[in-house]
């Protein structure tokens, strides 16, 4: 990754390519992994889920700590989707920062909102 | 310069319209724009998702309201109208996983960056969302 700062900062270039392909990957790759471990505990539960089972399931404080990292990496793994798929096919450029305005209004407010449901399980 | 050269179609400002159509799209093609289509569902319908995950963890008397949701409908909303949003967002959350996963190997491993492997994957990932999509569906509408 490149340094933003001091005397030895790259100043041309962009350089968040690789940043982006990474960060997209890892959060992917996290995201997959909640989905097993939630599979997993769905599966494996005896009898029927009600409401007790399900709401049991994210009270676990480990499960609270995962689920809060993956609202997080949802977010960020949508931003970087959706910033490519705005810059493929929205071309001009006051109407593609309104829409990236809006993913990231969309995005952050939306996590904020699962964040509250979690904690407060 | 031959005749034939010369007459090449050039395409500039590629029309969604006339030019697209005419496009004949590979497996890999469409499991391509479906990746994207499916992350864009999921991202416009995200509130409906927290909503849905509000509603069944918080208490017994929500979990009520979300279960009514789906069986009965709310407010002006049909249930078969929530069930089928379900659906959609069922295919496009295991059309999504399976197309990560196989961008996920073909990262990983070069033997799988080729032409036949990127036909075969492509399939393969079609078969599996789909199927699965189907089996799902079943259950969310009570068929088995």
């Amino acid at each position: 990754m490149s340094v933003n700062y001091g005397s030895k900062r790259v100043v041309v270039g962009a350089h968040y390519g690789l940043r982006d392909w990474l960060s997209q990957r890892v959060t992917a790759v996290l995201m997959a992994l909640f989905t097993l471990a939630l599979l997993a505990q769905v599966i494996f539960s005896k009898g029927p889920i009600g409401y007790d089972k399900w709401a049991g399931i994210f009270s676990a404080q480990w499960m609270k700590v995962l689920t809060f990292s993956v609202i997080v990496a949802l977010a960020w793994h949508a931003w970087i989707g959706l910033r490519e798929v705005l810059m493929d096919y929205i071309k001009p450029v006051g109407l593609r920062l309104a829409l990236q305005v809006f993913s990231i209004v969309w995005l952050v407010g939306c996590a904020g909102w699962g964040i509250q449901v979690l904690w407060r399980l | 310069m031959t005749e034939l050269a010369k007459k090449r179609p050039e395409f500039r400002n590629i029309n969604a319209f006339k030019d697209l159509t005419t496009y004949r799209m590979t497996p890999a093609a469409w499991v391509s724009i479906l990746h994207r289509g499916s992350g864009l569902i999921m991202f416009l319908l995200l509130p409906f998702i927290i909503w849905m995950f509000d509603t069944s963890v918080s208490s017994e008397i929500s979990f009520a309201r979300f279960s009514a949701a789906f069986n009965i409908g709310i407010g002006f909303v049909p249930g078969w109208f929530i069930k089928l949003v379900a659906l959609a967002l069922i295919w496009a959350y295991l059309h999504h996983f399976t197309a990560g996963l196989r961008h996920l190997w073909m990262d990983v491993s070069h033997s799988a960056v080729n032409k036949e492997f990127g036909k075969s994957s492509a399939f393969a990932v079609l078969a599996i969302s789909i199927t699965l999509t189907l089996v799902l569906g079943a259950k969310l509408f009570g068929l088995y």
